[in-house]
């Protein structure tokens, strides 16, 4: 197959918030920038995005960075990065008001100002009350952000190639970055795209989980290309869950229903919340009700033939009070769980949500790695933001309204260094080698010439089972070693999966045996990462840890206060320190304790 | 006018999981049954903007016009 090369200052791949962000630093600095996209930008599952954008701009309560950073790195369970977690923190508001400027419609106070409103985990004066954080543009925060960033990326004559996806990442024998190989679904042509700057900006990879909130979009394609090429992935046991997803679909109950009212019931028809919290019941905190969700599971109490979900019931309620204060939850329990909520009880499981871990980068957005002794050495040419990066600032645990900012901070970030490193003329246009696009063309060939293979679907409905169950939301050791060596097998028969659809015009098919790849290294990276980490911190909760007065809440620093890295090949995993100081050196590092709220 | 359907197809990759599985359903039981007429109203409901996609989906908004309002209860059809 001929293959068609191209050649751009940088090549960004994806272009949600944390791409199109990077993008306009580019495109605005005069660079020739390509963002390629599998959908339209303003399709990204940004979109999705709701809460809002936490900067401690003060408009509606007394705040300042400071008191933010304590809020990001106790919500992290110490595992951020300091550095990062201060960077982060105290650019929040010109990132804020930047997207102000840009036209993002926010909410506005009756003096015209940001109108913020409070958000879980954020607080003033380092723990003591809730503070008005969030600033947000209706239920429609991250869709609107990509308006106004996408607007803007036009202005600035970014080159869109949508309706592209990415398939490997390009290195030369010292393991610079030199480009992608990618796929024009429309022609099926395969192309390469050189440039002196690669970010990866391709968001999560929640696919991997059963049941998950994230759309079919979330692949984890820039995750899966980095750990193919050799990079290492950071903290990936970490992901959050939301309790009540609808078993089988994984759309989002909202904690309000239980706020109304709400029960959970097992098999048998306990409120089984009553033994696990026999004060708050149903309305404890997410995490317990997640592992109270799951020992019932795990026990056998569980509902339906495979006893694998619990119920919701919400019929003692007025039918008027359903309809009047949650209709959307009429409307999500008809068409996603089949089931009329008045009647009868909506089945739910913890959801995965949100991916913490990722490509390790710094607060510059550079890729780093282990190398020579430094266990944060840039790769050259290679950047990443957003959710496939992890930089780190969520650590095992990220507080809400921080992923957008996240994007904000850290894709304006990699941005800027591409732009410093382009005009100081530390990026070059490295010669290509020959075989640059042989791993894509053989990826291709084996689809092409497969037989007698698995479905796509079927092999990947296995790793997203093996992965709800083995390395869910609450972990169990025995569960996890298992869950391990079935991981390992189900990555096996993803190397024989066949398609019968071996066209090459719009081949969804193609495209889903593709992303597959990319999820098996994210579901092994996760499963391997968990099963290893003896303790539990943040999100990542083992039976085998539990609250102790040796090992509060499970947590162990002695020996877990590091970040995980795995390493594709051979499953191998390495470890580096967690950066406890601060950017600056006025700046106090928040000490460790045990995270209560 | 000639519509390509695996564009189609693929335009059904929405950035929220609620339209992801509502047409994940469609896909597979009415999309290859669809007659022109058909496909180009589908066409036209996959421009909009996945808030409002899904509001139209859901109920809490009316069709635009008949030719739509004939896709979304195909959509909504259990």
């Amino acid at each position: 197959m001929s293959v068609v090369k191209r050649t751009f200052d940088a090549v960004i791949v994806g272009a949600g918030g944390a791409g199109l962000r990077a993008a306009l630093q580019l495109s605005e600095a005069g660079m020739k920038t390509a963002v390629l996209t599998k959908v339209f930008p303003t399709r990204s599952h940004t979109v999705a995005a709701q809460g809002g954008v936490a900067a401690s701009l003060g408009n509606s309560t007394e705040d300042n960075w400071h008191w933010h950073m304590y809020d990001t790195v106790k919500g992290s369970d110490w595992l951020g990065d300091q550095d990062a977690i201060e960077f982060m923190c105290r650019k929040a508001n010109e990132v804020v008001v930047e997207l102000e400027h840009y036209g993002m419609p926010f909410d506005r106070t009756d003096n015209g100002k940001i109108y913020q409103r409070p958000f879980g985990g954020h607080s003033q004066n380092y723990g003591q009350t809730p503070v008005s954080r969030s600033c947000a543009a209706a239920d429609r925060t991250g869709h609107a952000m990509l308006h106004a960033l996408y607007q803007r990326n036009v202005r600035a004559n970014t080159q869109f190639f949508v309706e592209w996806m990415a398939l490997d990442l390009i290195r030369d024998s010292e393991g610079n970055v030199l480009g992608v190989t990618a796929l024009e679904m429309e022609t099926g042509e395969i192309c390469i795209f050189h440039c002196k700057a690669t970010i990866f900006a391709t968001g999560g990879a929640g696919r991997i989980y059963h049941s998950s909130t994230n759309a079919f979009i979330n692949t984890g394609d820039g995750v899966g290309m980095a750990a193919r090429a050799g990079i290492p992935l950071e903290d990936m046991e970490f992901w959050q869950f939301h309790p009540t997803g609808v078993a089988g679909a994984g759309v989002l109950i909202t904690e309000g229903v239980r706020g109304e009212g709400g029960i959970l019931r097992n098999g048998s028809g306990e409120r089984f919340m009553e033994r696990y919290a026999p004060n708050l019941k149903d309305l404890a905190s997410r995490d317990v009700v997640s592992r109270a969700m799951t020992t019932e599971i795990n026990e056998g109490r569980g509902c339906g033939p495979d006893k694998d979900y619990v119920l919701l019931d919400i019929t003692h309620l007025a039918p008027e009070t359903i309809m009047k204060r949650l209709p959307g939850i009429h409307e999500i329990a008809m068409q996603f769980a089949g089931v009329d909520p008045i009647k009868e009880p909506i089945p739910v499981v913890p959801t995965c949500h949100y991916q913490m871990g990722g490509i390790p980068t710094n607060y510059k957005g550079q890729v780093v790695v282990p190398k020579d002794g430094n266990p944060n050495a840039p790769v050259a040419g290679f950047y990443a933001a957003g959710e496939c990066a992890c930089a780190s600032v969520h650590g095992a645990n990220r507080l809400g309204t921080n992923s957008l900012l996240d994007l904000l901070v850290f894709g304006k970030s990699a941005g800027e260094t591409v732009v410093e490193d382009f005009n100081s003329g530390n990026l070059s246009l490295r010669p290509l080698p020959s075989d640059a696009a042989d791993v894509s063309l053989a990826r291709l060939a084996r689809l092409e010439s497969q037989t007698g293979g698995e479905s796509v679907f079927d092999v990947g409905l296995e790793m997203r089972r093996t992965m709800q169950k083995h390395a869910g939301v609450f972990r169990f050791d025995a569960l996890l070693k298992e869950g391990v060596a079935r991981i390992k097998e189900v990555a096996e028969r993803a190397k024989t999966t066949e398609i019968k659809d071996k066209s090459k015009v719009w081949n969804t098919a193609r495209i889903e045996a593709l992303e597959l790849d990319n999820l098996i290294e994210v579901a092994r990276a996760t499963i391997v990462s968990a099963e290893a980490r003896k303790e539990s911190r943040g999100a990542h909760v083992r039976d085998d840890a539990p609250d102790t007065a040796e090992f509060p809440n499970g947590r162990n620093d002695a020996e877990w206060l590091k970040h995980t890295l795995w390493y594709s090949e051979g499953d191998r995993l390495d470890y580096k320190p967690v950066n406890l100081k601060p950017m600056n050196e006025d700046t106090k590092p928040i000490g460790l304790a045990k995270r209560t709220y | 006018m000639m519509i390509n359907k695996g564009r189609l197809q693929w335009q059904c990759r929405r950035a929220l999981l609620e339209l992801d599985l509502v047409f994940k359903r469609f896909l597979e039981r009415d999309f290859d049954r669809l007659d022109d007429g058909q496909l180009v109203a589908l066409e036209e409901l996959l421009r909009l903007e996945d808030h409002d996609l899904w509001a139209i989906v859901n109920g809490s908004k009316p069709s635009r016009n008949a030719r739509e309002g004939a896709i979304v209860a195909l959509l909504r059809a259990p």
